[in-house]
Order: structure tokens, then C-alpha cells, then sequence
């Protein structure tokens, strides 16, 4: 016990001795949350638009307010003719064109019926997607409120309406996948990276070469970065909750529970690692390309698993970022509890059990 | 106390010991010398439970290096050939870190250690990674010695350190092997050899004569003609196109010769050299060293 203790407050010296380890542990997380939380957004804001009102009437004055004062939109010219409109995307800043036809208001109040188009720039589908049901939305809205009696006259398509993430604010995507991609990152990098260290300084010849068991190395190496990682998590959480405004809705002692267990496993992938690189290069190589991207690209952090080929779909499954970003935004956003999260729950345990597994039967008590 | 028969090691293709059988006795100094590659830091991990053979047997006090390598581990101190500290702690935490980790303290051990460590004891708060390199062997040794192994093996510990640290660190060993701990040290230096009670002189894997120093250079057949003059490049030159001449040798200031069937006179080889044109020729018959021994043990 003695001998783990030392260890362990050896490794705790390396960690507060290297700026280099402390700038992975501390400065990269709260960095990369920012950025994601902030850049990748699939929200609008100020979308410029253009606007060839032909009627000119109360009706359409008041959509128009109605578009502008919502913030998604800016209006940068009032059009003339429908020949600028070709001109005025070609110049790129605006987005969308919305024409009014004649006599709209005049129309709407006796045919019940009135025409208006959304003209948009698809080049950049997505936003443009996002624009014209923005624009839908509102336009919808506002008649609905004017002529509650009427029935809807610009059948358009039904409401939707966003559960969980009602104004579909990005944020609330991206936190618990960046959780995800953070813990992995920290506890698997570096773990596999302090084990290949001793390696590659001669040290481990040493460690060997002593009285001490192989479970010693292992858990004194893992304890301090398993203590960090949740520190860096608890961090993560309350910096999502303070600048993004994410909810917990569900139990936090749950949502801490699992995140421990995510840890857990991400350490022990990391000794995997370890037992297999022989250097600090390789470790940090299959961590990143290895892991990193797949974790980005198909655990259902970024793009969502449904729509990705079935190859891609199948192999998302031995990601265990996957199983954790479901059970994170099941308690954090839905307010589920383990009831309906038991079975990622059994899978992340399974991993972690299979990881502790393989890693001590790959230790080398020797060096070759 | 360590008894070594037979044991062969290869990686891959390359073969690093070939059939190689020691005994080394209980409170001994002994020597493995030999050139960079001739598979003496091979020979000290198998010893160390690092390395399997891939055949033959080795003992370590009464314990196999294969199947009984957790007895060993407890029994012996190591200090491989690499400074293999913790550069970013400090002398003292270095310290206490491998006393610990072999089940002890450093006051319990503090007497094996104190000639040693006194001297580093000064920079005992300084990282050992800014230590010098005399003072980084001398916490490798303490470290290695912090509990009271059987048996001490040091991988060319002298390699990279300066004179005066090497004579002090062979001292320290003297001292050592007085408290009945039986060593064995690898050394490419020659002149560190005569220190040793045995030597084991290996080449290319294999082991070419083991037997105490003063042994192995007495027993050493040959006549050597130790030449100088003020051209030294010119002088080997000359004497390796000398008729009689078997082997020809700079060794530091002098060029040591052999002569075909040991039959050349110092006044035969003066005479020649004079003919040549070099100035301030010395030459005299000397006994063989070490070296001597090698080089010729080496050409067969």
C-alpha cells in the first residue's frame, strides 16, 4: 500500500512539474469547449435578406417587422424589380429573397388566400434549409395570431416543434459530445502517454526490475489522471451551465456516476494503448487518429448516426463515445434516469471490464 | 551466486550471445569488458529477469531468472546503462521514491549508502535531471543500492563520466564489495578492467578468456614492443609495413607491436625506424596489458 502511495505521489510530481501536461489537462478542455460550443452552431443568426414587397400594404409591413425584430434576420435592400434578385445573390451577402405578391394583404382578407416566395441561396444548403422554415415559422405565426378564426389560408406545412432543445440551440448538442471527446481525450492520451514515457526514458527498466506488481504500475499510474478527469469534468458541466445556459435536468449524482464510468473505461483503453506503443509518438498517434477522429466523425457527436452508411453505422457501436453521449444527453437534456439508459450503461461496463482485462494480460513483466 | 550455463540470446536474426557460461563467486567484483555490441548489457537483462534466454540457464543465488524472477527482483539492485531516473524529481524524492518501493527507508539502509550519497547530499533538493554526470551515477547508485541488494549490477556505469568520477566510483565499489555484495559491472574501458577481481572478456557475442587480471595478462604469450616518435601517423605506417611485423596498435601516446613468432629485438625495430627518418625514437619491451590480451584474442 505504501508502495502505491509513493507511486502514486511520484506521478502527481510529473504532472505538476510538466506546464506542458497541466496546458493538456486544464488549458486544452476549457479551450476546445469554448470553440465548439461557439463556432459550430446549427442555429441562424443575422441572415441577410432581401425583400421585393409589390403590394406595399399593412399586411406585409407587419410580416416584414415581424421577420426583422426576430434577430435571425437582417434586411439589407428593399428591391424594385425581379431581375435585381439574380443580381443580389450573385454579390453573395444575401441569403434570401422574399416576394410579396400584389394586392397581398387585399387578397388575404377576402380570397383568404395570399401569395408570397422565398427565393434562397442554396449554395450553402443548410443555412438555406434553416432560413426559409425560419421564415415559414414566422410567417405562420403571425397570421395565425391575426386571423385566429381563419383557417390557415397559406397552408404551408405543419408546425414543428423541437423537444428537449426547443430553440434548437447548438449548445446543448455540443456540450455533452465535447464532454465526451474531452474525457476520452485527457484519460486515454494521457495514460497511454505517462506508461510509454517510462518506457522511453529507461525508467520502466527500472520499475521492472523491482518488487513492484504490475497492477501497482498500472493503478498509480491511473489514479492521479483519474482524479483530474473528474475535476475536469465537474469543470466541463458547470462551464456548460454558466455560458451555454445547458440544463441538467436529470440527476446529477447520475450523470456524475456515468461520467466516472466513461473515465474508467477511457483510462484503461489508454493502458491498452500503452502496452502496445513502444514510445510517447505512437501512443499519442493511435490516440488521436485512432480515436479522436472516430469519436468526432461517427459517434453520433457531430453528424447524426441515422443518416451515416450502414458500415458506419454498424462500426459506431464499438465507439464508446456513442453509448456515452446517448446516456449524457438522455439525463442532462431529456431528465431520464438509469431506467432507460441501463443498457448503454451495461455496454460502457462491458468495454471497461474488456479493456482491464486485455491490458493486464498484455503487461510485460519483462521488456521484450 | 551467479551461475550462468549456456545461455543463447538472439533478436530476430542477430545473434547477441552465443552459448555463453559464467560462474561468478559470492562477494566478487567482476568484470564483463568487451567493445560496444558484444552483448553485455543482453547478458546483465537476462541475469535481471528482463530478457528470456532462449536457451540454457541462469541462477541468481539459487533462484532461476525465468521461473523465480519475482525472488530475484527483490534481491538484486540494477542500474542499466541509461541514466534511468526521474529527471523532474529531485535528488531526495529520487531517493525516497526506490526505497519505498523495495519495501524500505532510506534511514533504515542509510549505512550502505553514506559514502555515496554525502557527497550529493548537498543538492539534495535539485532535480537530478541538472545533475552532472558524476553526481547523476552516484544517485543512480544510491538508488540502486537504497535496499541492501545481494547482488549489484551495473551496466557500463562509468560511460560518459569524467577521470576523477570514475576513479572515486570504482573506490566506491571497492567499498561496497566489502559488505558482501557481490558485483557485476560491464566496462568498454580497459584500464578499468585490472580493478575488477575477475574479468570475462567478450566479443561479438561470445566469451573470448575469463580469469582474474593479473592471470589473463601473465599468461599472455607474447613479446610487445611499446615505439614512439614524433610522427606518430608516419610511425604506424612504418611499422605495419615492417616485414616482421603481426600486429600494430596506437594505444594513447605509444604504438604497440607484435612481431611474427615473437622473434623482432627492440634494437632491430630501432634501427629500421632510424633508416626512416623519425626523430626521438623510443622503443622498449613492456609487459602486455589488458588491452593487449583483447586485440589479440580479437584477431583470432
Amino acid at each position: 500500500m505504501t508502495q502505491l502511495l509513493s507511486f502514486i505521489k511520484k506521478e502527481f510530481y510529473h504532472i505538476s512539474r510538466d506546464p506542458r501536461t497541466m496546458l493538456i489537462l486544464f488549458g486544452i478542455p476549457i479551450a476546445q469547449l469554448l470553440i465548439f460550443g461557439t463556432v459550430i452552431k446549427s442555429e441562424i443568426n443575422d441572415i441577410h435578406i432581401a425583400i421585393y414587397d409589390q403590394s406595399k400594404d399593412e399586411t406585409t409591413q407587419q410580416i416584414t417587422n415581424k421577420l426583422l425584430s426576430s434577430g435571425y434576420f437582417i434586411l439589407d435592400e428593399n428591391l424594385k424589380s425581379l431581375d435585381e434578385i439574380d443580381a443580389i445573390f450573385k454579390r453573395g451577402k444575401v441569403r434570401e429573397v422574399i416576394v410579396f405578391e400584389n394586392d397581398f394583404g387585399k387578397k388575404l382578407i377576402i380570397e383568404g388566400t395570399a401569395e408570397m416566395q422565398l427565393i434562397v441561396d442554396a449554395s450553402d444548403p443548410n443555412t438555406a434549409r434553416l432560413a426559409t422554415s425560419y421564415t415559414k415559422g414566422i410567417v405562420n405565426d403571425y397570421i395565425q395570431k391575426l386571423y385566429p378564426n381563419v383557417k390557415m389560408p397559406m397552408q404551408i406545412k405543419p408546425e414543428v416543434r423541437m423537444y428537449y432543445n426547443e430553440e434548437m440551440k447548438s449548445a446543448y448538442m455540443f456540450v455533452p459530445g465535447t464532454m465526451a471527446l474531452i474525457l476520452m481525450l485527457i484519460s486515454t492520451m494521457m495514460t497511454s502517454i505517462a506508461i510509454t514515457r517510462e518506457k522511453e526514458l529507461g525508467t520502466m527498466e527500472i520499475l521492472l526490475v523491482s518488487p513492484l506488481k504490475p497492477v501497482h504500475i498500472i493503478v498509480g499510474k491511473v489514479i492521479p489522471y483519474f482524479l483530474l478527469s473528474i475535476v475536469n469534468a465537474f469543470v466541463i458541466i458547470i462551464i456548460g451551465k454558466v455560458v451555454f445556459g445547458v440544463p441538467i435536468t436529470g440527476s446529477f449524482i447520475l450523470l456524475m456516476l456515468e461520467t466516472i464510468l466513461f473515465i474508467l473505461m477511457a483510462l484503461c483503453l489508454g493502458i491498452l494503448i500503452s502496452t502496445a506503443a513502444k514510445n510517447q509518438m505512437v501512443a499519442m498517434f493511435i490516440s488521436m487518429i485512432g480515436l479522436l477522429l472516430p469519436t468526432i466523425m461517427i459517434s453520433g457527436f457531430m453528424f447524426p448516426i441515422e443518416n451515416m452508411p450502414e458500415v458506419l453505422q454498424w462500426f459506431s457501436h464499438i465507439m464508446p463515445a456513442r453509448w456515452y453521449i446517448t446516456i449524457i444527453r438522455g439525463i442532462m437534456l431529456k431528465g431520464i434516469g438509469i431506467t432507460f439508459i441501463w443498457k448503454e450503461t451495461l455496454i460502457l461496463l462491458g468495454m471497461t471490464l474488456f479493456f482491464i482485462a486485455l491490458s493486464v494480460k498484455k503487461f510485460k513483466i519483462r521488456l521484450e | 551466486m551467479i551461475t550462468i550455463k549456456n545461455i543463447s540470446k538472439s533478436y530476430d536474426k542477430t545473434e547477441a550471445i552465443k552459448n555463453i557460461s559464467l560462474e561468478i563467486n559470492r562477494g566478487e567484483l567482476f568484470g564483463l569488458i568487451g567493445p560496444d555490441g558484444a552483448g553485455k548489457t543482453t547478458l546483465m537483462r537476462i541475469l535481471m529477469t528482463l530478457l528470456l534466454p532462449d536457451s540454457g540457464k541462469a541462477k541468481m543465488d539459487e533462484f532461476d531468472v525465468v521461473k523465480d524472477f519475482k525472488e530475484i527482483r527483490h534481491i538484486v539492485g540494477y542500474m542499466p546503462g541509461r541514466f534511468s531516473l526521474y529527471q523532474d524529481l529531485s535528488v531526495e524524492e529520487n531517493l525516497n521514491f526506490f526505497a519505498t518501493v523495495f519495501g524500505t527507508t532510506v534511514e533504515e539502509n542509510y549505512d550502505l549508502i553514506r559514502d555515496i550519497y554525502y557527497q550529493i547530499e548537498p543538492f539534495k533538493k535539485r532535480r537530478a535531471g541538472k545533475l552532472s554526470g558524476g553526481m547523476k551515477q552516484k544517485l543512480a547508485l544510491s538508488c540502486a543500492l537504497i535496499h541492501k541488494p545481494k547482488i549489484l549490477v551495473l551496466d557500463e556505469p562509468t560511460t560518459g563520466v569524467d577521470a576523477v568520477s570514475r576513479k572515486e566510483f570504482w573506490e566506491m565499489l571497492k567499498k561496497l564489495q566489502k559488505k558482501d555484495i557481490t558485483i557485476l559491472v560491464s566496462t568498454p574501458y580497459m584500464d578499468e578492467a585490472i580493478l575488477c577481481d575477475q574479468v570475462a572478456l567478450m566479443q561479438n557475442g561470445r566469451i573470448l578468456d575469463v580469469d582474474s587480471p593479473s592471470r589473463i595478462t601473465e599468461k599472455f604469450p607474447r613479446k610487445i614492443i611499446q615505439a614512439r616518435s614524433e610522427n606518430m601517423f608516419q610511425l604506424i605506417n612504418d611499422l605495419r609495413n615492417f616485414e616482421k611485423a603481426e600486429a600494430v596498435y596506437a594505444f594513447g601516446q605509444f604504438v604497440h607491436f607484435t612481431g611474427i613468432e615473437d622473434d623482432v629485438e627492440t634494437t632491430e625495430l630501432d634501427n629500421y625506424l632510424e633508416k626512416l627518418n623519425h626523430k626521438n625514437i623510443l622503443v622498449e619491451e613492456i609487459n602486455p596489458g589488458i588491452e593487449d590480451v583483447f586485440m589479440n584474442l580479437m584477431e583470432k
